[in-house]
């Protein structure tokens, strides 16, 4: 089957697309996109978190058909070779990263967890920073500088003028 | 479906990082770290090339059987199948492993545990390799497996506390052999003092650890590429470059020359990627197909291609005087291997050799098994037979206390091992031990406040299950000692090259070993210790391959220690030949010339290092080593077999349901002497990192294993602790150095995995009243129901 999406803003077209191949599969393996994860295939870790029509998911359970005609974000599509977005420059700040292989999907659900927080008028509290990324598995940090990394981002991006004037 | 396309993704290449700087001690950032983020670092299972095949592994669904025949005659006539591989195709050595090659490539006749591997198929797309091993058909002729590792050295099972220590009898009968030197792969014995002690206080009991997991996030996976010299290029997420080549070679009957590999990204490791998984299986068939061929495990996969934390059953009697001092231990230690023997042998010598905990005690009898059975095989995980044993020993350090009435902390803190102490190996403890400054210190942290009244502090949190009535808290304390790189006399070093040149006007020191950056940071300590060594900002690490020497496991809590020591070493060699040049340029005596910020420094000079170097490099390649250990005596297990030990400790506070059996961690409390943090940020990240997998084990982690088989091979069924688990800690880190390493340091990653577990299980002990003497503690095991 053919599939025509937009994935972090320009237009993909791949063809030859079984029909048993989920979202993550085309990501990586048909659209040289490989940053978002595969730890677990099952829904169960979140290393394969990404945008779909704005809204977090598991790529792993999305079969490549549903995201026919949507958009799609990826970790590939946050920042810039030049300026990271402040998620991931917070990310690097707080340590928050080690082997780094839940860092794309914890990158995309901080990142949609700080948007929503500051449009609602408050930085994310912890209870809710650990509500929101219960599903995000990381072996190796113990989740302490992950935290940090964050409530680090939600600051930064509340306050956006410490960042390159505008 | 058709072969997938895309762009190809590279092999990982050099590392520089974001023009980071800092030297030995400071925060410096990861090289790795802005290709992480931007999800461009390439892991195993990212590698990808035009015309690659993807190779599949089809594994034995019993875990003891005989294989009468097997037909791949189906398999290969699926389209888009390219070969199908059985153990008549394995050219070399048909059997590998770490310590003792016992492990089938691919099943030879028998099946010893259910997954073994069994047959390769490589195919244009994953699903259809897969779909073609599932019609290899396998007659099996299943056997009844042996699943209790005491049952199968024919050793006596334990049912209470007051059966006798076990003891090999006449009458004690060895299960069948699973392999033909019989079922033990190793006993070793303690014995020190008086055989027969007495003591005013007696206490015993035994215990029992459920099978861990590593659960590296990042799938085994690699990509072998057949070369034109007729070898064969692997780039593979690994723990240790040489060892796997050395297999590698061994099982295809080819030369070192001949087998190169690459570290690719690792998605974490803690052991369990010490052991051969994928790689001769990806080898043989890209060798076969002419073709690269990636292998990546599912997750499923992933819980049957490693090894696993050995589950042990232990025995342990303390006996002490009133007044509190430790007057003897006498221990049975099992530690069940599964089918091979991976590194068994070395396990069994840790928990034996450190298995009553960091306390002097004046007689010691232990006795430390590992035995073969069908359960999946066990080696090497984070902790590495020290965390077992310390469930066991800080419990019953605890269940003396309180027959003593004596506060816990007390009473270890009375028998504590310091500087100048005797192991129970007899082996003098000759750096700083400061096992009672560790307690001290997390006793003096202030406890956290009651919970506050939201349900998401409750134990089970927003599942609402309780309102605050029947909750405890508790608090418990466990200390851990492990000892750092490889003992028992094992020559254990490490190789780096260095090379200083001046690169577009830059000074640049290039850094080469084969040391497996796994996510720890080692990279970035290779960094900081060119950048300390050689004053200069701009470090390369080259990728970690073996093109260089070997630089011994990522494991054992050993890296920083050794390849850090032997880039430490290389740059020394660099420095010295780069001042000599400069004495000769300044006429100054090279003693009196540093390098410091690019230059050569002196009284009143200072020369750009371009000026010195101009076009030429300086390259020194060694081989670093610790100083030597020695084999422990076999009869008494005395002998120098540790070069360092690591300590830690820990306080947990839990709050616990104890109507639903639910348990809320509420703060962990960490102190541990580093001896030098060379990066604290990274040092911090190990304590986190470890803590919770300690807790892990704790109260949700085990494979679970019905007559050999496992019942929950997935994410789903095998929990591992999310945020929503791990609560705040507090982390305390002390620095005395240890004169005989680099820097003073001491290895980091596995102590506070080893005293975690222990001081949760304390405290949920203190808040329920119960003995609890099996982790991972479940519901159940606190409702009595
Ligand atoms: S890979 Fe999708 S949730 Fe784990
Ligand atoms: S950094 Fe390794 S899994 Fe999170």
């Amino acid at each position: 089957m053919r599939l025509t999406c937009t994935v972090n803003g320009s237009a993909q077209q791949v063809d030859d697309v079984w029909e048993g191949e989920s979202l993550l599969y085309v990501l990586r393996e048909r659209m040289g996109l490989p940053g978002s994860k595969n730890a677990c295939e099952q829904g169960e870790c979140g290393s394969c978190t990404v945008y779909l029509d704005g809204v977090p998911v598991c790529s792993c359970l999305v079969a490549a058909g549903q995201a026919e005609g949507r958009a799609i974000g990826t970790v590939e599509g946050m920042g810039s070779e030049e300026t990271l977005h402040p998620v991931q420059q917070a990310f690097l700040d707080a340590g928050a990263v080690q082997c780094g292989f839940c860092t794309p999907g914890l990158l995309v659900a901080t990142d949609d967890l700080v948007t929503r927080s500051l449009a609602a008028g408050a930085p994310p509290a912890d209870a809710e920073i650990r509500e929101a990324l219960a599903g995000n598995l990381c072996r190796c940090t113990g989740y302490e500088k992950i935290l940090d990394a964050v409530k680090l981002a939600a600051q930064r991006m509340a306050a956006p003028t410490t960042g390159a004037p505008r | 479906m058709s072969a997938p396309a895309r762009t190809p993704a590279g092999a990982p290449g050099s590392l520089t990082g974001p023009g980071s700087s800092g030297g030995v001690g400071t925060d410096a950032a990861r090289p790795d770290g802005t290709l992480k983020v931007r999800g461009e670092f390439a892991y195993g299972s990212d590698l990808w090339m035009e015309d690659m095949l993807w190779g599949t592994t089809l594994r034995s669904p019993h875990p003891y059987a005989r294989i009468r025949s097997i037909d791949v005659g189906p398999a290969l006539a699926v389209p888009g199948v390219r070969a199908v591989l059985t153990s008549d195709d394995v050219p070399g050595a048909k059997v590998y492993g770490l310590e003792l090659a016992d492990q089938p490539v691919l099943a030879v006749d028998v099946v010893r545990y259910q997954g073994e591997p069994v047959a390769l198929v490589a195919a244009d797309h994953p699903e259809t390799a897969r779909l073609a091993a599932a019609r290899i058909v396998v007659d099996y002729e299943v056997w009844e497996p042996v699943t209790d590792a005491r049952t199968a050295l024919g050793h006596p099972r334990w049912n209470q506390v007051h059966d006798g220590t076990a003891q090999v009898t006449e009458l004690s009968r060895e299960s069948a052999h699973l392999h033909p030197e019989g079922n033990l792969v190793r006993h070793l014995k303690v014995r020190r003092g008086d055989p027969a002690p007495t003591a005013d206080v007696v206490v015993v009991g035994e215990y029992e650890v459920g099978m861990q997991d590593q659960a590296f996030l990042g799938p085994e996976s690699g990509l072998a590429v057949p070369a034109e010299d007729g070898g064969v290029e692997l780039y593979v997420a690994t723990q240790w470059l040489h060892v796997d080549q050395r297999q590698i070679c061994a099982a295809l009957g080819l030369a070192p020359e001949q087998v190169r590999l690459t570290l690719a990204g690792v998605g974490g490791a803690f052991g369990g990627r010490e052991d051969l998984s994928m790689h001769v299986h990806a080898c043989l068939l890209a060798l076969r197909t002419g073709r690269p061929v990636k292998m990546s495990y599912n997750r499923e996969e992933s819980f049957f291609g490693h090894v696993h934390r050995h589950p042990a059953t232990m025995r342990y009697e303390h006996g002490a005087t009133r007044d509190g001092d430790l007057v003897y231990v006498r221990a049975a230690i099992y530690f069940d291997g599964g089918a091979y023997a991976s590194s068994t042998p070395a396990v069994v010598g840790n928990g034996g050799t450190m298995g009553i905990g960091p306390y002097v005690v004046p007689n010691v009898h232990v006795d430390c098994f590992g035995a073969y059975t069908n359960n999946p095989p066990c080696g090497a995980m984070r902790g590495f037979g020290s965390v077992q044993t310390a469930f066991a020993y800080e419990s019953q350090m605890d269940a003396l206390a309180a027959e003593l009435g004596m506060d816990p902390v007390e009473l270890r803190c009375r028998n504590a091992m310091e500087q100048g102490s005797e192991a129970i190996t007899g082996q003098v403890v000759d750096s700083p031990a400061p096992v009672v400054e560790l307690l001290r210190r997390l006793e003096a942290m202030p406890l956290p406040e009651p919970a506050p009244d939201d349900l998401r502090h409750r134990p089970g949190g927003v599942s609402n299950t309780t309102h605050g009535e029947g909750v405890r808290r508790g608090v418990g304390y466990a200390v851990a000692y492990k000892n750092v790189g490889f003992s028992e006399g094992f020559d254990d070093y490490s190789t780096a090259r260095v090379r200083l040149e001046v690169v577009g006007g830059e000074p640049t020191v290039t850094v080469h070993t084969a040391a497996a950056e796994v996510g720890q940071g080692l990279v970035t300590v290779e960094q900081q210790i060119a950048r300390t060594e050689l004053g200069v900002d701009r470090v390369v690490v080259a990728p970690k391959d073996t093109a260089v020497g070997s630089a011994g496991s990522t494991s054992a809590s050993r890296q920083t220690y050794v390849t850090g020591g032997a880039v430490k070493a290389a740059c020394e060699a660099v420095r010295a030949r780069v001042l000599e040049r400069a004495a000769g340029v300044t006429g100054r005596p090279a003693a009196q010339l540093r390098l410091f910020d690019g230059a050569v420094v002196g009284e009143g000079l200072e020369l750009p290092l371009a000026e010195v170097l101009g076009d030429d490099a300086v390259e020194e390649t060694l081989e670093w080593r610790h100083r030597p250990t020695e084999a422990i005596d076999p009869e008494t297990g005395q002998g120098f077999a540790h070069v360092q030990y690591a300590f830690s400790a820990h306080r947990a506070v839990v709050d616990v349901d104890t109507e639903l059996g639910l348990i809320k961690v509420v703060e962990m409390a960490c102190t541990q002497d580093v001896g030098k943090a060379i990066n604290p940020q990274a040092v911090v990240g190990q304590i986190q990192g470890g803590t919770a997998q300690g807790l892990g084990l704790a109260v949700m982690e085990e494979i679970l294993i019905r007559d050999g088989r496992v019942q929950n091979p997935s994410f789903t069924d095998y929990l591992i602790p999310t945020i929503l688990d791990m609560p705040p800690m507090r982390i305390e880190i002390l620095e005395y150095a240890d004169p005989h390493a680099p820097y003073g340091l001491r290895g980091v990653g596995e102590a506070p995995n080893i005293s975690s577990g222990p001081a949760v299980l304390a405290a949920i002990r203190a808040a329920t009243g119960l003995p609890l003497t099996r982790v991972p503690v479940r519901p159940e095991h606190i409702t009595g129901v």
